[in-house]
């Protein structure tokens, strides 16, 4: 079943296209992200899916629900935690809690909730008081509050300390143990890689790509890099006509090929054949960064 | 429990943690009052030009106005920006519940902490200096109402306006001045001289005063000054409503 659908969506600000022509959907239980450089059209996008903002054109529904329209039907199965929103300074984590839960006919747990995400030593702190972790995890509790079947979680930890980080990383991951839907829009490459089933990889206002990370790793133009410093000079050229190079790069000494498998025997053959040694050889695999830098960062603007 | 009241209830007790909003809303009224009459024996002497009665009898008013001035342009405004700058309003709107009841629980809550502070000052008037109570105890009631009402609207307008806390901060100041000065704060309304009391007449805080100055000698407020409070009262309404964002 589908628990998001986001057809042909455009929303333009201005004259400005924010989004153009995003089109995705999301099975039950999976975790799928959005990745995109600052401005990419990724908080547009889901603040469409929440219903903060109306589509200027497309199709968005939520377990079959128009967020513009069924806003009762939609808020009472999706849950949200939002980019950049505050609680007020000094109401505290139990008076937050108490109060959205107030919000939902059938509330879930609090108690529960608080000792899940590991609210309970703080339930008398002020919000002012929290730390940047402890305020993300009461916002996750805040969204989780309405027992929903979807969340979605917007640069969830973006500011955090990357002990924080992983702590909220290990709770997105119980969150899909228990079958929720998760819409996760980050920047963080090792966060997407780590907790999304799927990505779709948003730039300019449109998917650059959707694929699993392994499949987006996959697609890197360079899914092998190959790294050394020759004792005596090798022609660059030789090295840009190895079969699938696709970069040659020098600096500080060392020499940087971009290609694939097939890259890095024609390149052993080619030291054999030049009885060139190459010292401080490295052959690594490509990583999502360099995947999201290949879909992104080549369009020239 | 149900949304509306736990908003209003979890409000309530935000505003009591603001030691600064409770001095100036529920307090300084009361010892703006005090202050003048302990410290002024001028005030507590009947004065023929005021048709035998003493300031302090006129401060009364004007204290009360200071309260729903403070709790509706000084006190208000901010918050109301602030959630919203925050974020807050936005949180809220993804909830089951619309963020306009947040907004209708800070308008009560400040409605009736500018009530609650305006009684102090009737009362402690009363005992301390002697001041009668409203003797037309509906029609100052009536024009209080009015009045308040009037003075939310016209923060709300100031919020309305101000796209940031810092920005609502400064025209809640800018707006605040002449409301105190129509108040009479720094002259009653009464002791004005007569073009000046006209022309205040038509400002929402000088309706007001004349208003509760005729309920509290006996008379029925004027239709003329609780006309004036209605239609600044939807003025700025009409304003709040239309230039209002969510974010």
């Amino acid at each position: 079943m589908t628990a998001i659908e986001v057809r042909g969506l455009h929303k333009a600000y201005g004259g400005r296209k924010v989004v153009d022509g995003v089109s995705f959907e999301v099975g039950e239980g999976e975790v799928f992200g959005i990745l995109g450089p600052n401005g990419a059209g990724k908080t547009t996008t889901v603040e469409c899916v929440e219903g903060l903002r109306t589509p200027d054109e497309g199709r968005v529904r939520v377990c079959g629900y128009d967020p513009a329209t069924q806003r009762a039907e939609v808020t009472r199965v999706l849950g949200v935690q939002l980019q950049q929103s505050e609680l007020q300074a000094k109401l505290t984590v139990r008076e937050a809690l108490d109060l959205y839960a107030s919000f939902h006919e059938r509330p879930a747990d609090r108690q529960a909730l608080a000792e899940r995400l590991g609210l309970v030593p703080h339930l008398r702190t002020r919000f002012g008081k929290l730390s940047g972790g402890q305020q993300q995890r009461l916002f996750i509790a805040l969204a989780l509050l309405g027992d929903p079947r979807v969340v979605v979680l917007d640069e969830l930890t973006t500011g955090l300390d990357p002990r924080a980080r992983r702590e909220v990383w290990s709770l997105v991951e119980s969150l899909r143990d228990t079958g929720v839907t998760v819409l996760l829009v980050t920047h963080f490459m090792e966060e997407a890689q780590r907790l999304c089933d799927r990505i779709a990889v948003l730039d300019q206002g449109r998917i650059a790509a959707l694929d699993t990370p392994e499949g987006l790793i996959g697609r890197a133009s360079a899914a092998k890099e190959i790294s050394f410093a020759a004792n005596t000079p090798i022609d660059p050229a030789a090295l840009r006509s190895l079969p699938g190079a696709v970069s040659v790069r020098t600096a500080e000494g060392r020499t940087v090929v971009g290609g694939t498998d097939e890259t890095v025997t024609a390149f052993v053959s080619l030291l054999a054949r030049e009885g060139v040694t190459a010292g401080q050889l490295r052959v690594v695999d490509a990583t999502l960064d360099d995947a999201y830098l290949d879909l992104t960062g080549t369009d020239p603007r | 429990m149900n949304p509306s009241v736990a908003v209003l209830r979890a409000e309530t007790r935000l505003f009591t943690r603001e030691p600064g909003a409770l001095f100036w809303v529920m307090l300084s009224p009361t010892l703006l009052l005090v202050v003048l009459g302990a410290f002024v024996p001028s005030f507590r002497e009947a004065s023929a030009d005021l048709g035998g009665r003493r300031v302090i009898d006129l401060y009364v008013p004007v204290a009360v106005l200071f309260a729903l001035i403070m709790a509706g342009i000084q006190a208000m405004p901010p918050v109301l920006s602030g959630y919203r700058e925050r974020g807050i309003l936005r949180r809220m709107s993804t909830t089951p519940v619309r963020p306009g009841a947040l907004l209708t629980a800070q308008l009560a809550l400040h409605g009736a902490a500018a009530l609650v502070s305006a009684s102090l000052v009737l009362v402690v008037g009363r005992i301390a200096f002697d001041v009668a109570l409203p003797e037309n105890f509906p029609g100052y009631l009536l024009a209080l109402l009015l009045a308040v009402a009037s003075g939310l609207a016209l923060g709300s307008a100031v919020c309305a306006v101000s796209r940031t806390q810092k920005i609502a901060t400064a025209v809640g100041s800018a707006v605040f001045f002449p409301t105190m000065f129509t108040a009479g704060v720094w002259v009653p309304v009464q002791a004005m001289p007569d073009t000046l009391q006209r022309i205040v007449g038509l400002t929402p805080l000088g309706a007001a005063s004349q208003a509760l100055d005729s309920a509290a000698s006996g008379d029925w407020p004027g239709w003329a000054a609780l006309g004036v409070m209605a239609l600044w009262t939807a003025l700025s309404t009409g304003a709040s409503v239309r230039w209002f964002r969510w974010e």
